[in-house]
């Protein structure tokens, strides 16, 4: 353990540069770089209100900022695992020729996706404004789910990367499973619609909880509930638990496959 | 502390390798074979039980025929491999000449290259920033330093690669015949600098299928055969019965 954050500190201006390479790169060779980051989920909003605002406008206030806030973090989810699973097998030229934290790859592919997704904190206000809703110091603990899906996306990334490079075609099957995880989120339509049977369900999938904590904290003005938190802190530590050990037990071996 | 005399340290390493018949590279494929129980695996002994060390200051060098598992061994000092048994003690920084331009990013310029390829060696961004400017004049790239690094020719990858590994004076130098780089200028240069970090007390473990530069360079040789030390010893008397025996068999 000792050794482990030796490493970390002679290594973490690596990590810090990692994580500006995979940003740099992501808009290099477009115009309006960052902004597309705003842009996308706010096209996305105009999009599924446009669509689905008709069918549940009885049951959610400020439609436009509820798929705002499920589009986000899911699409943060999808964007940061997804590049996670690709990570080792995309540095398999660096793991072969130096010596490298191997964990570096996935988590910095997941904290990158995280601060590019963050810049839509700038429509989510705008379209509050906009709605006229109400603010308040509530808000700001929407940190505490984010830091949360943070630890979750890492924890998974991890898992996905190290059994990605054994099995390529994981790849179609995450996709797969991406989708459903998509439709079990709350993004779209409220979770009233859900039978009541079916809500254990839901709750597996770690992404449910953190999306009630964030529409707690951003549009009711509450704190989170605290079933939620226990949820999703369990989740959190499950997920990077298993992660780290999977990872550690594979990653001498990942030379030998890619 | 008598150990602290030696830079390296490579105690009973052995390194094998799982092939399986064929590799395996997805689900679909592991369940069919593990059903019609085909995975059958073969160990391949790389290394056997190699130990050595390197003297702080000394010049080390590697010799045997391909496939002898030199690069296996250097892979392991460097710490990108990790042995199946023993150990290695590594004392003081390391720079390994093994593959230059590790991590290089052609989409990115030769400015932020050498940030990158330097953080990958493990040097801290400060550092890299106080160097900059002697990275940038050694490798002799001048006004092409900020475009991207897809428009390099290979001769200019590898001096810019050259370039940031040995801009630290490292204690234990690894070098696996990447000197084959660059024009005759450049090829004079690297060795020079080569030269005086010897000089300076830097310990060197070369690998080189030229019997004459190990000669000329090296105090004691390693002489490994189908991954087993063979001999190891003063340089001439290895090498005098190396070329002996390499005369024998053909």
């Amino acid at each position: 353990m000792i050794l482990f954050v030796r490493n970390f500190i002679r290594y973490k201006d690596l990590f810090i540069e990692l994580i500006k390479k995979d940003i740099k790169l992501k808009y290099r060779q477009s115009y309006i770089g960052v902004l597309w980051s705003m842009l996308n989920p706010l096209l996305m909003m105009v999009v599924l209100t446009i669509v689905f605002e008709a069918l549940f406008r009885r049951e959610i206030e400020y439609f436009p900022v509820y798929v705002l806030t499920g589009r986000v973090l899911y699409a943060f989810f999808a964007e940061g695992t997804n590049a996670a699973l690709d990570s080792i097998q995309a540095n398999a030229q660096l793991i072969r020729k130096v010596y490298v934290p191997k964990y570096f790859f996935p988590t910095t592919r997941v904290v990158s996706a995280f601060i590019t997704n963050m810049a839509a904190v700038i429509p989510v206000v705008g379209a509050m404004l906009v709605l006229n809703m109400h603010f308040s110091f509530y808000n700001l603990l929407v940190i505490v789910p984010l830091l949360l899906l943070l630890l979750i996306s890492i924890g998974i990334g991890l898992i996905l990367s190290a059994f990605a490079v054994n099995f390529r075609d994981l790849k179609h099957l995450y996709s797969v499973l991406l989708a459903v995880i998509m439709y079990m989120t709350p993004i779209f339509y409220p979770e009233s619609i859900v039978p009541e049977r079916y809500l254990p369900f839901m709750e597996l999938n770690p992404l449910f909880p953190i999306v009630r904590m964030v529409r707690d904290t951003v549009m009711h003005n509450t704190l989170p509930d605290a079933h939620d938190l226990m949820f999703a802190s369990g989740y959190a530590v499950l997920y990077l638990l298993i992660g780290l050990v999977v990872f550690y037990r594979k990653q001498d071996r990942f030379i030998h496959y890619i | 502390m008598n150990d602290s005399a030696n830079a390296l340290e490579v105690r009973n390493v052995s390194m094998e390798y799982k092939m399986s018949s064929e590799k395996i590279t997805s689900l679909k494929e592991m369940f069919i074979k593990r059903l019609k129980r085909q995975v059958r695996y073969k160990t391949l002994r790389a290394l056997d039980n190699v130990s050595f060390e390197v003297k702080r200051g000394e010049v080390f060098g590697i010799i045997g025929l391909n496939g002898a598992g030199k690069s296996t061994l250097l892979k392991i000092v460097a710490g990108i491999l990790k042995p199946t048994s023993g150990e290695v003690i590594r004392r003081g920084t390391i720079a390994p000449l093994i593959e230059l331009g590790a991590g290089f990013n052609g989409q990115l310029s030769g400015l932020e290259n050498i940030y990158l390829n330097g953080l990958l060696l493990g040097y801290p961004k400060k550092f890299l920033q106080d160097k900059l400017d002697e990275i940038v004049e050694f490798s002799e790239l001048g006004e092409f330093i900020h475009m991207p690094l897809k428009n390099y020719s290979s001769g200019m990858r590898a001096r810019l690669g050259f370039s940031i590994v040995t801009c630290v004076q490292p204690d234990l130098l690894i070098v696996d015949e990447v000197l084959a780089v660059g024009d005759i200028k450049f090829r004079q240069k690297c060795e020079n600098r080569i030269k005086a970090m010897i000089a300076s007390g830097t310990s060197v473990l070369l690998v080189s299928h030229s019997l004459s530069q190990v000669q000329r360079l090296c105090r004691r040789v390693l002489w490994l055969e189908k991954g087993r030390v063979r001999k190891i010893g003063e340089t001439k008397a290895v090498l005098t019965e190396y070329s002996e025996a390499s005369q024998e068999s053909t």
